[in-house]
């Protein structure tokens, strides 16, 4: 069985719990049957476990580097990104009219998951790409359309995200980098970008970056954003590779995990190129000036969702690696043996098995989390009529699936460390570079603080707190048919039902506070518990498919969500009780006193 | 050129795989099958001759219901159309039987320019099917493949031994299997996927080949399995350290194993 990901769990919850199948007889995705839905999970699985998870170890001692000119990352990255891109995986989630294959997200992010967890660093270049893609042929022009999506789709071009800039990481209305516009109708464009992932290497034969910069004249803050296509070599009419266009590379950065992929500090417009012997690198506009962050965060919503499904892919191979581990590994008696009684494996250990199960619990959690918000995206597009309702839930969620798989996912690798003891702390094993892996996703795209402003500032309060009444009645369904079928079910109703009510005292509460900055103060506490609530609700929705069925594994999802109710969804009323409380402890410190 | 690859279904390697105790055949309820890689170098060889000219690829085989997706998988990697001979009266059949099956379809097919099959399969591992399907098609039988190139109305390999390699020639029409060293076999693709959904399958019964349960199943096996004994568990690595001879004692424990 692999210990990349678990195929059975994928099967759950997009066909016993998601109900695929019905999904896929309705358009857009009505060329899809559950038999190639199936096959492309079994892709997923063989290209993740033959290209990608070999060099997973490779890419993360032999980190990316850059030599002045050129960035060297390791040769098995590129035979396996391409292979992705062959095999059509960039290509899958997008409309049939781009070149797509209309592959349901929910089904690509199930595939996709394989290869977040066999190897994040490679695998950050093609979901990179991807986004991109789906970026420029949602909102680019006819020209930018058949010039760069094709390219893309096949693997010879790959993309990348140029939001922050060394001033400016999380404040994008602080961005500085120009744009000035050509009497040709292009830009010539000037600035400094920070941390950006992929933004350059020798991987493809182009690297299209789409870069956020202000045009002259444009208002301060967000609104005076315009988003440019800069990519690093100009292409010609026909198609092929042009003049090298004025973007470099300051220089890299070195990073704690995600190291496969190259983390750079690009230069746009600084003089070493002049293409057309003129100054600045060329950028076409996407959208209107102003626009540019509206039509980005199009693809950072696509983002943040796919960095809860890195984060749930990295929580479940530790857990999935930890559980073979404990099965093996003879260690110690069981309590009331003696010294002479044979040595037991560690799984039948009680805090072995705490520690498997809160894994457990924490990545399969995760994983129907996002892959729920997924379905999302696929009923908006299958379903126009309902389309306005699953976009507003799936708006208010999106930081919850961004961020709570980032928070518990590094959590659930450091309990696989714990469980592997000494061997877990040494390279020997993939766990502690999972775990730094995932580290990183509570930072990138938004960092935890912003998703929780995100989702108490803007989400929860915007149109009357239209979108949480959504979400409130999809959990009172979820509440009351549990509430019907009896047993633990029931139980656990009884447990997750007053605190979504108490979640939505403290929301009004919150709301109706007169100081602004005491709203959103405590927003990472709010996150923290709303996540909770959500996941427990997610887990309470999956046991009701799990029903009466037999067999160990539907035993595994009721021994999990008993966990995640009676262990986990109390560890809300403290934040909760801080939260209505108004707690001003660390809104009127003095930073100074620190 | 039309070529007829023959492929099985088995069980997944990487699995714990065991036996059914009541006949002492494959349990397939446990563990998940798969094409056997060793037949996925053959449907590459016969998709790379068939794009390189015009012609099309049938690929057969033999087994239960799930059988039906190691058709579905070379036909997602390329080839045109399936034959899935299906029958309970097949179950616990030899190679004996497996080969006059596949000649019996085969035939039905109609004449092909080439058969081609993997060099064995890789849960029964005896490589013995090719030559009794060659010998029952009255086809010459060129096997252990390296390297296969069609010229005309003939055929070219090269087969690798341990002191030499060999060139064969055999003319059309004629049988081949390829060893695993032939070539790389392609994944299948989003598009490969979706186009074998079209792509036509059709399921033979023992009927419908004019087959006799009687010449197949465990009743008209040659061979019979006496008794199954479980793999043992793992046992604890040797460790070896190093002090200035670690060479020789690696060495050592190798020649104690007979591998070298």
């Amino acid at each position: 069985m692999s210990v990349i990901m678990s195929r059975r769990d994928l099967d759950f919850v997009l066909f016993e719990w998601l109900d695929t199948a019905e999904l896929l007889q309705h358009k857009p995705f009505d060329e899809h049957t559950p038999e190639t839905v199936a096959s492309v999970l079994d892709l997923a699985e063989q290209l993740s476990t033959d290209l990608f998870a070999p060099h997973n170890r490779l890419g993360d001692l032999q980190e990316p580097s850059f030599d002045g000119t050129t960035v060297h990352v390791v040769p098995e990255a590129g035979v396996a990104l391409k292979a992705f891109a062959e095999a059509g995986f960039v290509a899958a989630a997008l409309p049939e009219a781009v070149g797509g294959m209309q592959v349901p997200a929910s089904v690509f992010s199930a595939a996709l998951s394989w290869f977040h967890a066999a190897n994040a660093g490679t695998g950050a270049y093609a979901l990179l790409t991807t986004a991109a893609a789906n970026l420029i042929a949602h909102h680019g022009d006819s020209r930018l359309r058949e010039t760069f999506v094709p390219p893309m789709l096949d693997g010879h071009f790959f993309g990348t995200m140029a939001l922050s800039e060394p001033q400016a990481g999380s404040s994008l209305a602080d961005i500085t980098t120009r744009a000035e516009p050509q009497d040709d109708g292009s830009y010539r464009v000037f600035g400094r970008k920070m941390w950006i992932s992929g933004g350059d290497h020798e991987l493809s034969d182009n690297i299209v970056h789409l870069v956020l910069a202000r045009t002259p004249g444009a208002p301060a803050g967000t609104r005076g954003i315009s988003l440019f296509l800069v990519p690093k070599y100009l292409v010609a009419e026909d198609g092929s590779r042009g003049e090298r266009n004025d973007v470099t590379l300051a220089g890299i950065n070195h990073k704690m995990g995600y190291r496969g992929t190259v983390n750079t500090a690009p230069v746009f417009g600084d003089g070493a190129f002049q293409p057309g012997g003129l100054p600045g690198a060329v950028g076409y506009l996407i959208g209107s000036e102003g626009s540019g962050l509206p039509i980005m965060f199009t693809m950072m919503n696509e983002a943040r969702i796919g960095v809860g499904l890195g984060a749930t892919a990295l929580a479940t191979t530790g857990y999935l690696k930890s559980l073979a581990y404990a099965r093996e590994r003879l260690q110690g008696r069981p309590v009331g043996t003696g010294p002479g009684s044979p040595q037991v494996p560690l799984v039948e250990h009680p805090d072995i098995r705490r520690m498997l199960l809160a894994q457990k619990a924490y990545a399969e959690g995760a994983l129907a989390l996002v892959l729920y918000a997924a379905r999302l995206v696929d009923d908006a597009a299958a379903h126009p009529d309902r389309a306005d309702e699953a976009n507003a839930v799936l708006g208010l969620l999106t930081p919850i699936v961004k961020s709570w798989p980032s928070m518990w996912g590094p959590r659930a690798n450091d309990l696989a460390i714990q469980i592997l003891g000494g061997a877990g702390y040494t390279r020997d094993h993939d766990i502690e570079q999972h775990y730094r892996d995932n580290r990183l996703n509570p930072i990138h795209e938004g960092t935890h603080g912003i998703q929780a402003l995100d989702l108490l500032g803007r989400k929860v309060l915007m149109d009357q707190g239209r979108a949480l009444g959504l979400l409130g009645a999809r959990m009172a369904d979820t509440v009351q048919r549990a509430q019907t079928a009896g047993g633990p079910a029931a139980e656990y109703a009884a447990l997750l039902a007053p605190r979504v009510a108490r979640l939505g005292e403290v929301t009004k509460g919150l709301a109706g506070l007169d100081d602004p900055a005491a709203v959103t103060a405590d927003a990472s506490l709010y996150l923290d518990a709303a996540g909770h609530i959500v996941v427990a609700w997610l887990w309470l929705d999956q046991l009701l498919a799990v029903a009466d069925k037999d067999g160990p594994f539907y035993d595994g999802k009721r021994s999990a969500a008993a966990y995640f109710f009676r262990r986990e969804l109390p560890t809300v009323d403290p934040l909760l009780n801080i939260l209505a409380a108004s707690d001003r402890v660390t809104l009127d410190l003095d930073a100074s006193v620190l | 050129m039309n070529i007829v690859v023959c492929v099985k279904y088995v069980p997944d390697a990487q699995a714990d795989r065991g036996f059914d105790e009541s006949d002492l055949t494959t349990n397939r309820e446990s563990v998940d099958g798969l094409l056997s890689e060793l037949d996925e170098y053959a449907v590459e060889e016969a998709l790379k001759i068939a794009e390189a000219g015009e012609g099309e690829v049938t690929v057969v085989t033999i087994g239960p219901d799930k059988a039906a997706d190691a058709v579905k998988k070379a036909l997602q990697m390329g080839a045109d159309k399936g034959v899935h001979i299906s029958d309970e009266a097949i179950r616990g059949s030899d190679a004996f039987a497996t080969s006059l099956l596949l000649a019996k379809a085969i035939e039905k097919i109609g004449a092909p320019d080439l058969v081609i099959t993997g060099m064995a399969s890789t849960d029964g591992t005896m490589g013995v099917v090719p030559a009794m399907l060659a010998e029952r098609l009255g086809l010459p039988q060129v096997t252990f493949a390296s390297e296969l190139t069609v010229d005309g109305d003939g055929v070219t390999i090269r087969r690798d031994g341990d002191t030499a390699s060999e060139t064969i020639i055999a003319k059309l029409p004629a049988l081949v299997s390829v060893t695993d060293q032939i070539n790389e076999p392609r994944y299948p693709s989003f598009k490969g996927i979706m186009a074998a959904k079209k792509k036509p399958v059709e399921t033979w019964s023992l009927a419908d080949l004019g087959v006799d349960a009687g010449a197949v199943g465990a009743a008209g096996a040659y061979t019979k399995v006496l008794s199954v004994t479980k793999r043992p568990p793992r046992e604890q690595g040797q460790i070896v350290t190093d002090e200035g001879d670690g060479g020789s004692k690696l060495a050592d424990f190798l020649a104690s194993r007979k591998f070298i």
